[in-house]
């Protein structure tokens, strides 16, 4: 049975676990916050491209000289997954569930006779998918943005180093496999499919703002749209910016995502902190009354043999 | 004649918005605005015809009202959506020509051209390439801006 002390170190243990946890919940939603902020600054920029794209791409005709990032190579042999997580653990299920989901899509395409191919972006998407899939590991990105908050330039790298090995022939389809913010509460492991162009559902966590800004023309009001210098030429120079934006949004979806997360796992530890410490509380009480007891029945019998 | 003027003053702005991945940089009406297009500057006023161009790295020039000087903002390359009432310009980098540091832009470019001298992997001699077309371009926009 654990002495008197033990109890008490003990709760001062879970006590100190809780200080932290606590903090760590604080922490996480004031930098939810920000991270939300940004999420959203950055909606009108990925509207505005979209509506663009969808011009262009509406009035550019698909022929096989149209960019390979709108037709696609014509193969689907090669898929590039790029698993995007955090850099640090302890926000809950966030990054595990979305590794199951990553190990799911490889496994169905391995099984559908594809090569396949994984970009890891955070360090937690690196450490976990080592263990069994380090073979398809072509690159791996950690710490972007350099623990400040992520900026398009961070995003831009990851575009870049895909846009680069599409263009060497190195992969037919990408995709980005990715935590997409629904709301504090839930974050959605998603598969999105980049290359080539799929047209793509608004983010439900901007929802409401998009609506507000609704401000444009009705397209029927609108005259016919001239392009400078031509559809396809303007296509080519918007696909790879498009990637980019897609690129961005899904960090930035992630990053909200991650700290949604830790927050509720934390606030978790830390309520289950608190039972426990009642929990010791009672049994260090319990304890201490029955030593009480044990001292008494001591003197009492030793009074009576007197 | 006058009733006329201040008709043309209400009806002759748009609504100009400069967009960076970011956030929204500039939101306000303008009476025209100067775009470095990729085939050559094109102003826009109110009513202009429907128009996607591909705009290169330079200065953009947005007159608020019709007779004021124009306010100078550089930037490295992006998308013009253009409407009838509307201008939007999707830019990756935006910063008023006012805040620019001649110096220190030089200096960079100075740097630059040492990447872009030693570079051996392609990739990176094409991304330092980049880098340095942008930053010439913002050279260009600090000394045309002191020239006036």
């Amino acid at each position: 049975m654990p002495s008197l002390k033990d109890y008490r170190n003990r709760i001062v243990s879970v006590k100190s676990t809780r200080k932290i946890t606590s903090a760590m919940k604080m922490v996480a939603a004031s930098k939810l916050k920000r991270a939300q902020e940004r999420a959203e600054a950055s909606q009108p920029y990925a509207r505005a491209m979209g509506e663009m794209m969808a011009r262009v791409a509406k009035n550019a005709v698909i022929t096989s000289a149209s960019p390979k990032l709108l037709a696609g190579t014509g193969k689907d042999d090669t898929h590039l997954l790029v698993v995007i997580t955090s850099d640090r653990g302890l926000a809950g299920g966030f990054n595990g569930n979305l590794v199951r989901l990553a190990r799911q899509e490889i496994r169905r395409l391995v099984s559908e006779g594809k090569k396949v191919k994984v970009v890891t972006v955070g360090r937690k998407a690196r450490d976990l998918l080592k263990r069994d899939q380090a073979d398809k590991i072509v690159k791996s990105f950690a710490n972007l943005g350099g623990g400040k908050s992520l900026s398009f330039a961070d995003a831009d790298e990851v575009t870049q180093f895909v846009l680069a090995n599409f263009e060497a022939g190195e992969f037919d389809v990408a995709t980005i496999i990715y935590n997409k913010f629904v709301s504090v509460l839930t974050q959605k492991p998603s598969v999105q499919q980049v290359i080539p162009f799929k047209a793509e559902e608004p983010t439900v966590a901007n929802e409401n703002k998009k609506k507000a800004e609704e401000k444009h023309d009705s397209p029927a009001l609108l005259s016919p749209y001239s392009f400078e210098p031509e559809e396809s030429e303007i296509l080519a120079l918007l696909l790879p910016r498009n990637l980019g934006v897609q690129m961005f949004r899904a960090l930035m979806d992630s990053a909200a995502g991650e700290q949604a997360a830790r927050m509720t796992a934390m606030d978790n530890a830390t309520r289950n902190a608190g039972d426990m410490i009642k929990k010791l509380t009672i049994q260090y009480n319990r304890a201490r009354q029955a030593y009480i007891t044990k001292e008494l029945i001591e003197i009492i019998s030793g009074a009576e043999a007197v | 004649m006058e009733e006329s003027i201040r008709m043309a003053e209400a009806a002759g702005t748009f609504n100009f918005e400069l967009v960076s991945p970011e956030k929204v940089l500039v939101s306000q009406p303008a009476w025209q605005v100067t775009i470095p297009g990729e085939e050559g500057y094109f102003g826009v006023r109110a009513g202009h015809m429907s128009l996607i161009a591909a705009v290169k790295a330079g200065v953009v020039e947005v007159i608020a009202r019709e007779g004021e000087a124009p306010q100078k903002i550089f930037i490295a390359g992006g998308f013009a959506d253009v409407t009838a009432k509307n201008c939007t310009l999707l830019a990756e980098q935006a910063v008023n020509v006012n805040e620019l540091d001649a110096e220190k832009i030089q200096q960079q470019v100075n740097e630059l051209e040492f990447d872009v001298k030693n570079a051996t992997d392609p990739v990176q001699k094409a991304m330092a390439h980049k880098k340095l077309e942008t930053a010439l371009a913002k050279l260009a926009a600090v000394k045309g801006n002191a020239a006036h």
